[in-house]
């Protein structure tokens, strides 16, 4: 008997912390431009003093201005997602659920794309115009997960099979309107296709949209731990959980909402990348096993070691020119899913 | 440890006398609320206290769990109210709530499976915040409910690697985990062999005059029940028909007309009643 204690959880995720700053040096230093090891090291030693003088205009350029602001935006994405995956997964008790599988990212899409179109009609600031992205792409993941939910019940309770099922058809429906909206807003600068069905890290963000996305993970994902006792109870179901004494609606709705920002700020700033929320809980729980007090750090760490690799090969596997970080994603995941899956038939 | 040491005194000292009271309890369920309900519990009334094992009987869809379920006050009745001492079973908050009444339901389904410890911890929830490390009390109480089972030995399998009478024994520990002072069960021998079914009823009987539990039981085992229960509650299409000691219960027109099925009743070796059906022509004992 061996319970968690805070000092292994700490100790856990240092370990985690670890391995993603090794990722992201490395993804640092690899790219079209070679940077070496050493030169990297050295900048990044004279970044962290704010010796910033120092260091040579075009490695600067490109590592700090153009790599880094990308790889951090990686690093938030792929924990926002990854701990809105985990969340779905034990809330709706269903392994395979997750923001991409259910239709959630897309239904954030529609939202982000949707907010896109409205704001020129709107007198706001350029500012506020940035900000209703997010927000359109919040709503939007509300509205399906809700939707979803709702499509997924049978005789009143939750059935899997039903829930997958209503989430894939909602998920093709909702690609069918994102390409629709981007055939009638065609012209403006709206961002691809191909960054609203397969996700892409490479537009640079503005400055508040960045404190948003940090900002939002910070509150939603803390908001989800708060719950972590109630969602390892919520496992063995939620009327079992209700006898141990668990709230149920409201961990429903933190987590729901919770769940919807994490995935709409992750939607509008980098579009619907899949399979992170999905692979990224279940490779963990393998690691840590299934109690969500250490999952949900350990799950928002691998997201973000996950879509920072995934990233780095999409700028590397095919350079100069540059994969969908979810083309990268889908690459690598699809087989992995696989092989988890006949493991766990076996 | 003091504190810890305090808490296994706790969970096996005597507690002091609680009551459960059902008070004209009635429910309706229905698919549709303009449609007339599907199923319907007439109002019953039914009293026990701590250290008694109350068996809740009858065919199947008769409202048993219904039943249960109101007791447990995850269901609010449409009318009259359950009572456990003072409080009202289904205002009281869900964690409270948790502290005083245990359910074992008929079947506990892991999406990814844990270690008997760890399920036997679950218990210890309804103390303390929601998001919180387990303290030494906490261990010490779940060791405490682990040995009361004797599952011991069971505390580091892993839960979908332990037979079926094994698993019922680790789900009772964490019951007895949330050190309550009434114990729910919804059909708990269901799917053990006969050696685990007397292992556990054994075991109940023990943990109500040790633990002053409040026991109540849904169950299909006529023998076991009369064997084992203090009180029986008899149900037949969501009617309670009577409530009373087994041998004023058993009574063979009356099982007879609620079980649709030839039987007789006579007294068996512990001088409690005993049921046999009778099917055909071959003959055999339940």
């Amino acid at each position: 008997m061996q319970p968690l204690t805070l000092r292994r959880l700490v100790l856990r995720c240092t370990a985690l912390a670890g391995v993603l700053f090794v990722v992201v040096v490395l993804a640092l230093k690899l790219g079209a431009v070679q940077v070496s090891l050493y030169g990297l090291a050295q900048d990044l030693i004279r970044f962290a003093l704010h010796q910033t003088k120092e260091i040579s205009s075009n490695y600067s350029l490109i590592v700090f201005d153009i790599r880094l602001p990308r790889i951090l935006l990686g690093v938030f994405v792929g924990a926002s997602l990854a701990v809105a995956g985990t969340s779905f997964q034990a809330l709706l008790r269903n392994p395979l659920a997750d923001p991409y599988v259910l239709g959630v990212s897309s239904g954030a899409a529609v939202g982000a794309i949707l907010a896109v179109m409205i704001a020129p009609h709107l007198a706001l600031s350029p500012d506020a115009a940035v900000l209703l992205t997010p927000v359109g792409a919040f709503f939007g993941a509300l509205v399906t997960i809700a939707g979803v939910y709702l499509l997924g019940q049978r005789d009143g309770e939750i059935d899997s099979t039903t829930l997958l099922l209503a989430g894939i058809i909602t998920a093709s429906f909702l690609n069918a309107l994102i390409m629709l909206l981007l055939n009638l807003i065609s012209g403006r600068d709206h961002g691809g296709m191909s960054f609203w069905l397969m996700g892409d890290l490479s537009t640079p963000l503005q400055d508040n949209l960045q404190w948003v996305m940090r900002a939002g993970f910070f509150l939603a994902a803390g908001a989800i731990y708060t719950t972590a006792s109630d969602l390892n109870l919520l496992l063995a179901g939620e009327k079992e959980a209700l006898h141990l004494g668990v709230d149920v609606p409201r961990v429903r709705i933190v987590v729901y909402v919770a769940a919807s920002i994490l995935t709409g700020l992750a939607v509008s700033v980098s579009g619907a990348i899949g399979y992170v929320g999905l692979l990224v809980p279940h490779v963990m729980r393998m690691i840590f096993g299934s109690d969500h007090r250490i999952l949900i750090p350990a799950a928002a760490f691998g997201g973000a070691i996950a879509v920072v690799l995934a990233d780095m090969l999409a700028r590397t596997v095919a350079a100069p020119s540059e994969l969908p970080v979810g083309a990268m994603t889908a690459l690598a995941g699809a087989p992995l899913f696989i092989y988890l899956l006949r493991r766990r038939m076996a | 440890m003091s504190s810890a040491a305090r808490n296994l005194a706790a969970t096996a000292a005597p507690r002091t006398n609680a009551t459960l009271s059902v008070e004209q309890v009635s429910y309706a369920y229905s698919s549709n609320s303009l449609q007339a309900p599907l199923f319907t519990l007439e109002a019953l009334s039914l009293q026990a206290r701590s250290g008694e094992i109350l068996a809740i009987l009858g065919p199947n869809a008769c409202g048993k769990s219904t039943l249960l379920n109101l007791i447990a006050g995850v269901l609010a009745p449409l009318s009259g109210r359950v009572l456990l001492d003072d409080m009202v079973t289904h205002t009281m908050a869900p964690r409270l709530r948790a502290q005083r009444i245990a359910m074992v339901q008929q079947e506990s389904r892991l999406l990814f499976p844990s270690r008997a410890w760890e399920f036997v911890m679950q218990g210890r929830h309804p103390y303390g915040r929601s998001l919180r490390f387990e303290t030494e009390e906490d261990v010490a109480v779940a060791r405490n409910a682990l040995a009361q089972v004797g599952a011991e030995h069971l505390t580091d399998r892993r839960m979908d690697k332990i037979s079926g009478g094994e698993k019922q024994r680790v789900i009772l520990a964490r019951a007895l985990a949330q050190q309550p002072v009434m114990l729910l069960l919804d059909e708990p021998t269901l799917h053990l062999d006969i050696a685990a079914q007397v292992d556990l009823l054994d075991a109940l009987r023990r943990l109500a005059s040790v633990n002053r539990y409040i026991v109540v039981v849904v169950t299909h085992e006529l023998n076991l029940a009369a064997e084992y229960a203090d009180q029986v509650a008899l149900l037949q299409r969501g009617r309670c028909l009577r409530v009373g000691p087994p041998a004023s219960v058993y009574q063979r027109e009356l099982l007879e007309q609620v079980f649709q099925t030839p039987l007789t009743v006579e007294t068996g070796p512990s001088g409690r009643p005993h049921v046999n059906v009778w099917s055909g022509k071959s003959t055999e004992r339940v």
